[in-house]
């Protein structure tokens, strides 16, 4: 530095040291690096000393031990019998469950109200608004518990459950719901579903083939949306509509037979969907209009039709703008599917952090487990999030 | 109809013709411009239809807003029984706080509003020294609240209510931005260490719920201070509040310098100012400046957050509300309780937002000046 | 009402002319923008609109290929005329060219691509097909080695050539340049000048709002000033220039070359 220079006898070697900007980065980080070292030393020598004086050790064998508690809604088989190892499991799944179902509808209804924000109808367009600003400014956990509340308190007992034409039941413990029984027949309409897909990923390459080639062009949507949609169901009533359901029926208190949604599961996933879905929307809404003005002016004066600006030129741009932030909202509807221990749905913090923690005592432990799940989904969406931004980063100089 | 002829240049404006403006237009163009749009009005106003009636029925024309419990209410009217609400609203307002130290909470929340001006309005009288006082008004706050030095202490397992949430909320900006700021620094830093530092702790913050690291803070914090230390748990919860939202801050304030142009940087280096000083002079008010709108969400987003205190155990306003739906007088009230809750956060966060909104437009005209 | 007279009168005469502008009025909401414009624009004929900001010269442009909607008189280009008929409007903008101030190209895809798009999506032209007419346009207008990149590669004057090669791939009849040269570093007017003036010496009909004198001493057959959403005047380049008639001219050219 030339301060440094222009001061004429080095005092001593500590402040030729300082001033010497190499060797001052190395002193601040080693004291950084030593006060972070100490900060940690500290904190792990107080909770060893700590952990000896009620004669506590650090292990994981709890995990195998019989958790001893009922979990309410498992997708696979569980008692209180199973280890707390499965109930953690269970737990994982349940979080899963309820974050995928969740970024589906999220995605679903953010979209709409997207679209409807964007809408030239003023009407609507101010709906979606007062819809967007409510949700927004309402914590999310609120907005669980009064759904949780809403169908717990003013939904029926089984006994006077809600009919829905003889088939679903909505009661106070969940929504009873017939469960399908596939006979061997429904198997050729799965099949030509599945076969409807295959179709129309080759028909849309034929399609850009021969558009390629000869500049026709063939109804590609619609072509599609008849193998997979309209071919199966036809399928599906010619073969005499080869599913049973089997109907839940009341028997005694509550009802038997069929599928039950609990309440807590759908509190949760409307909620969650709901309140995500307003910021989604808002996001829809900022990414298309980011999109100026002129390239829709741009391509409507080449001559292409409304539909094909939105297809060809305004989406493809869009999504660049949309898609970031649309990850990092489906990482926080995951994050938020935690608050299911404020209704009792027994996912990830509330099995292996609540019940089992409390049970075995095993704080450290279990926290830490908690804490390295999230930390693996955060990682696993961001790196997605990375990857895919690299990839559709607009070239520039 | 033939065009008069005028000289070229003398053609005088003339109004639209009348199709073209009026109520009548605008119905036309905004609601009925296309069958599409004709359907969604229709849609739109059945939705009103469906929804309005009932709600207001429900708020206002069939509620109790007196009664002794809720079959009193329940005889009056079918709708919300607001009278819950009141006899609970002292309750609601300052949780268990002693009945005769209130004069402290109801003194702090003055002095809030007194420091919030000069913060929120650059042409308030006496800005400078208010800005001095907003400084000192965390503190002070903190005093009146918990007492010592001359008042008498109150235990913070008293605290609840509104007022519980402003003190989680106010403690969680104040301490969170300075913070945010030096971690988002630390982040852009050339020192290695310091950023690894910077970056897993931000990486850690964003990763995991804000309920695990509040059961850190109520479970497993005490393992880890020195035997025989017992932290309070409001101070617990208050340091995973501000560490927690200060890993969000980092992140938009570093939007905020990555938009500096590093022309600035290098101008600031040439004329001699030093790290600290380049980044507090010339930098951080500029990253600052662009960086409002995302500062004022993270706000909202920490605001929101303090209900999930609730979890482990606080009685904020949920919290009481849910204590007192156990009392057999009120059971089954929870919508009104939600309902209740639910305003008061929309108030507070709605608020917020237009402040941020209001700001963004000021700054912008700054701009294009 | 001479509707009819008038109508006939313009079948008439339809063959010749490229555009018709007849008693034209067009307002935002309460603002009178353009007032009472009648123009009309031969086969081949080089126009050269010109006037201060604000004059409605881009708007009235912006008319002819319906970006603008008019809400009283006639517009008949090539023989079609504008109503609210979505059919006729692109059939309209699909024989319109036009080339904007700010290019407007498309940042997603290559200058190959944005020159291909519409060949293959309005004309449906076979894809070898269309990347051929590109590339013969990218090399017209001098820029065939840049047709792998994307937009935001290249320079304004290199963007707003390729945006002229887009629009001329559609084969206009009509080009409407909307201040063409107006977001460009003065060293880049030059090189989208000369690919304009090469066009013009090819036939085909061209309206251009610009403030490059030079330009319109070169190639317009016809030079139009605007104002306050009239047209105030109109003659032939070295009339106009040498001999303007109205007092806004006067002062709107000694502004203009002044400097």
């Amino acid at each position: 530095m030339s301060e440094a220079i222009a001061s004429q006898p080095q005092r001593n070697i500590i402040s030729r040291l300082w001033n010497d900007k190499e060797t001052r980065s190395v002193i601040i980080q080693i004291i950084a690096f030593a006060a972070i070292f100490a900060f940690f030393f500290f904190m792990v020598r107080n909770a060893i000393s700590n952990l000896e004086s009620i004669g506590k050790d650090i292990s994981l064998d709890f995990l195998s031990q019989p958790s001893s508690y009922d979990i309410s809604q498992s997708l696979i088989e569980y008692s209180s019998r199973s280890t707390h190892f499965r109930a953690m499991i269970v737990g994982i799944l349940n979080t899963l469950l309820v974050a995928v179902f969740g970024v589906i509808l999220a995605t679903l209804v953010g979209f709409l109200l997207g679209v409807l924000r964007l809408s030239k109808n003023w009407l609507t367009n101010r709906l979606a608004y007062v819809y967007i600003e409510y949700v927004r400014n309402v914590p999310v956990l609120l907005h669980i518990l009064l759904l949780h509340g809403i169908i717990v308190h003013s939904l029926p007992l089984p006994k006077n459950a809600l009919n829905l034409g003889d088939a679903a039941f909505l009661t106070n413990r969940g929504f009873f719901i017939p469960s399908p029984n596939f006979e061997p027949l429904f198997w050729v309409v799965t099949g030509l579903f599945a076969a409807g897909i295959i179709f129309s990923i080759w028909f849309s390459r034929y399609a850009h083939k021969v558009q390629d080639a000869t500049g026709r062009h063939y109804p590609v949507f619609w072509i599609n949306l008849g193998a997979i949609i309209v071919v199966p169901v036809l399928a599906y009533f010619i073969l005499g509509s080869p599913i049973t359901w089997e109907i839940p029926e009341l028997a005694g208190f509550n009802f038997k037979g069929g599928m039950v949604v609990r309440p807590e599961f759908v509190a949760l996933w409307i909620a969650l969907s709901f309140y995500t879905a307003a910021f989604i929307g808002e996001i829809v809404r900022s990414g298309i209009s980011a999109i100026s003005w002129g390239q829709t002016e741009a391509a409507a004066a080449l001559g292409l039709s409304r539909g094909r600006i939105l297809n060809l030129v305004i989406i493809p741009q869009a999504l660049r703008i949309i898609i970031p932030p649309l990850t990092s909202q489906y990482l926080n509807l995951t994050k938020n599917s935690s608050l299911a221990i404020a209704i009792g749905y027994m996912d990830i913090v509330a099995t292996i952090g609540g019940v089992t923690l409390n049970q075995t005592g095993r704080e450290m432990e279990s926290m830490t487990i908690v804490l390295l799940l999230y930390l693996t989904f955060s990682l696993l969406i961001s790196s997605f999030m990375n990857w895919y931004n690299k990839r559709i980063k607009l070239v520039e100089r | 109809m033939t065009e008069k002829n005028y000289i070229p240049g003398e053609h005088p404006d003339l109004p639209p013709p009348s199709n073209l403006i009026g109520p009548v237009a605008w119905i036309r163009d905004n609601l009925l411009s296309s069958p599409a749009n004709i359907i969604m009005t229709i849609l739109s106003v059945w939705f009103l239809y469906i929804v309005i009636p009932p709600t207001l029925n429900w708020f206002f024309l069939d509620a109790a807003f007196t009664g002794e419990d809720r079959n009193a209410c329940r005889a009056v009217a079918d709708g919300a029984c607001w009278a819950f609400i009141g006899e609970r609203f002292k309750l609601f307002t300052y949780g268990f706080y002693p009945e005769e130290h209130r004069w402290r909470v109801n003194l702090s929340f003055i002095l809030l509003i007194a420091a919030l001006i000069p913060v929120l309005f650059d042409k308030a009288p006496f800005r400078s020294l208010g800005l001095k006082f907003a400084m000192a008004f965390p503190f002070i706050a903190g005093w009146l609240l918990v007492g010592g030095l001359g008042l008498q202490p109150v235990p913070t397992s008293q605290f609840g209510g509104f007022m519980l949430t402003l003190v989680i909320g106010i403690t969680g900006i104040v301490f969170s931005l300075p913070i945010g700021i030096l971690l988002a620094l630390g982040r852009q830093s050339n020192l290695p260490i310091i950023k690894v530092f910077c970056v897993s702790f931000i990486e850690f913050i964003r990763g995991v719920p804000l309920i695990t690291l509040l059961f850190v803070a109520s479970t497993m914090l005490s393992y880890f201070l020195p035997p025989g230390t017992n932290f309070d748990l409001l101070l617990r919860v208050l340091i995973m509040v501000v560490l927690f939202s200060s890993g969000y801050m980092a992140e938009v304030i570093r939007g905020g310098l990555q938009a500096i142009p590093s022309g600035q940087i290098e101008a600031a280096d040439s004329m001699g100012l030093k790290y600290w000083q380049s980044m507090r002079l010339i930098v951080l008010p500029q990253a600052l400046k662009i960086s409002i709108p995302g500062i004022v969400n993270t706000f909202i987003g920490l605001y929101k957050d303090t209900t999930l205190v609730i979890i482990i155990g606080l009685l904020d306003p949920l919290g009481i509300g849910r204590a007192s739906l156990s009392d057999t007088k009120w059971t089954g009230l929870s919508t009104e309780v939600y309902i209740f809750v639910a305003i008061f956060f929309f108030i507070s966060c709605f608020g917020m937002s237009r402040y941020s909104l209001y700001l963004e437009n000021k700054l912008e005209t700054g701009h294009k000046r | 009402m001479t509707e009819n007279a008038q109508s006939t009168q313009a079948t008439a005469s339809g063959d010749n002319y490229a555009v018709i502008i007849r008693d034209m009025h067009k307002w935002y909401g309460e603002f009178h923008v353009l007032k009472n414009i009648n123009l009309n624009v031969t086969k081949g004929e080089k126009i050269v609109v010109c006037g201060p900001s604000g004059s409605g010269k881009s708007t009235m442009i912006r008319c002819i290929n319906a970006l603008e909607e008019h809400q009283q008189g006639d517009i008949i280009v090539d023989g079609t005329e504008l109503t609210n008929d979505l059919k006729n409007i692109d059939a309209v903008r699909s024989e319109v060219g036009m080339v904007f101030q700010h290019f407007n190209l498309f940042p997603h895809l290559t200058v190959l691509e944005n020159c291909t798009l519409a060949p293959i999506w309005v004309r449906k032209t076979p894809r070898a097909e269309a990347e051929t007419l590109g590339m013969e346009y990218l090399e017209r207008v001098k820029i065939p080695d840049q047709a792998n990149k994307f937009p935001g590669q290249l320079s304004g004057g290199q963007q707003q050539r390729v945006a002229i090669a887009r629009s001329l791939c559609m084969r206009p009849r009509i080009m409407l340049f909307d201040e063409p040269t107006s977001a460009l570093d003065p060293e880049m007017i030059k090189e989208v000048l000369d690919v304009m003036i090469e066009l013009a010496s090819e036939g085909i009909t061209m309206l251009c709002v610009t403030h490059e004198m030079g330009f319109a001493k070169t190639v317009a057959d016809r030079v139009i000033f605007m104002d306050g959403g009239e047209i105030i005047e109109e003659n032939n380049p070295d009339e106009f220039f040498d001999n303007p008639q109205h007092d806004r001219t006067k002062l709107f050219l000694s502004q203009i070359l002044e400097h």
